[in-house]
């Protein structure tokens, strides 16, 4: 780790807390809102890579864990980590990390349907397989309840990730990080 | 300037030390999911009323840290009521409820600056491999760039809006990251100048 990826890592752990200025949209349909900040994971594992977009994201936790009100709607200190959500906030560190190391190792082929795959594999699916059996564990309902419960935010999910997929490919062509890393 | 969540006082509550009031939390929150009783969740309900009260909190606080979670106990409070009955539906949303509020009473009466002071001190017990400079810098530079990353959030905003794009997501994500990547660039040849490392 060089000076340089510590300040990736700061910077973008700061882009993430700006997400949250972001007013949440309402999803047609289902009516559940969806809020830009959660975006933030998967931008930080596909534009830094693993080792850096999961320690960006590890940051960003431990600093509201330490009573910053920096997830959207101002949320923030311990309480988060006691909810029945408490799952998707640590699914978010590892769904950087596996969403940075699949970026990585299709970066010279990376195009929007790998990268929006990649999204959808960590960004949906891993963080899901954290937070569901973590929801159903800490409010005593069975998994397929607590999926059941969270089903309604799948689809804005989705459509994050092809937000993500997008971004992560502009940025690949203006400001590649991964592959100058790779080349060095 | 981030304005933290921290309420002013000069309590006992607020004079307790950060680490003996994480402590407390690790207890009483790893105590009602052991012993699991309704006792148990009675004996934690008044402490933490007492705690809120002894910290000179107002209802209005309990209130604020509880509303972002109302919607999440409506659903699970039906969803109890419908597998089993009213009296385990209201056991699981207080449980939750007591343990966001006695989380937050933690968050409430203690200055972030005094959790980052503790978070450092801490440090210096942590074994060699732990970068801890590095862990420092990290969480300095966050706290001081996150005014900055929201000012420039606004500005990207107000530019895209006059080009009609406002409304598009990617076209304030893009300049925002790579603006920021470029910025990244300049501070880290900043820090080396002055060899930090």
């Amino acid at each position: 780790m060089e000076t340089r990826d510590i300040v990736y890592i700061a910077l973008f752990a700061a882009i993430m807390a700006a997400l949250a200025l972001f007013p949440p949209i309402m999803m047609p349909v289902v009516g559940v809102p969806i809020t830009a900040q959660s975006m933030g994971p998967m931008l930080a594992g596909g534009v830094l890579g693993a080792k850096r977009g999961g320690l960006s994201v590890a940051l960003l936790v431990l600093l509201v864990a330490l009573g910053l009100p920096l997830l959207s709607g101002g949320r923030g200190g311990l309480g988060v980590f006691f909810g029945p959500t408490a799952g998707y906030i640590i699914g978010w560190i590892v769904a950087a990390f596996v969403i940075g190391y699949l970026t990585e190792r299709f970066w010279t082929r990376l195009d929007f349907v790998t990268a929006l795959l990649i999204c959808v594999f960590g960004g949906v699916i891993v963080l899901y397989a954290i937070g569901v059996p973590w929801s159903a564990v800490v409010a005593k309902v069975t998994v397929m309840q607590a999926l059941t419960g969270s089903a309604p935010f799948i689809p804005g999910d989705i459509l994050k990730a092809v937000i993500a997929a997008l971004v992560i490919v502009t940025v690949k062509r203006s400001y590649p990080l991964i592959g100058a890393r790779a080349a060095a | 300037m981030i304005i933290g969540l921290y309420v002013a006082g000069d309590t006992i509550i607020h004079r307790t030390h950060p680490g003996l009031k994480l402590l407390l939390l690790l207890v009483i929150s790893t105590g009602v999911f052991i012993a699991d009783t309704w006792l148990a969740l009675g004996i934690a309900t008044a402490l933490v009323a007492l705690g809120y009260v002894l910290a000179g909190l107002k209802p209005y606080h309990a209130w604020r840290a509880l509303r972002p979670v109302l919607a999440i106990f409506a659903v699970l409070f039906v969803a109890q009521l419908y597998l089993a009955d009213v009296w385990l539906a209201a056991y699981v949303v207080l449980r939750f409820a007591v343990l966001i509020l006695a989380a937050t009473l933690v968050t409430l009466t203690t200055r972030v600056s005094e959790l980052v002071d503790g978070l450092m001190a801490g440090l210096a017990y942590a074994p060699s491999w732990v970068p801890r400079e590095k862990i420092a810098l990290a969480v300095a530079m966050t706290i001081r760039f996150i005014p900055r990353l929201r000012l420039q959030f606004s500005e990207i905003r107000d530019a895209q809006r006059a080009r009609g794009l406002d409304r598009s997501i990617v076209a304030l994500l893009v300049p925002l990251i790579v603006r920021t990547l470029k910025d990244a660039d300049d501070i880290a040849r900043a820090i080396e100048a002055r060899s930090v490392d």
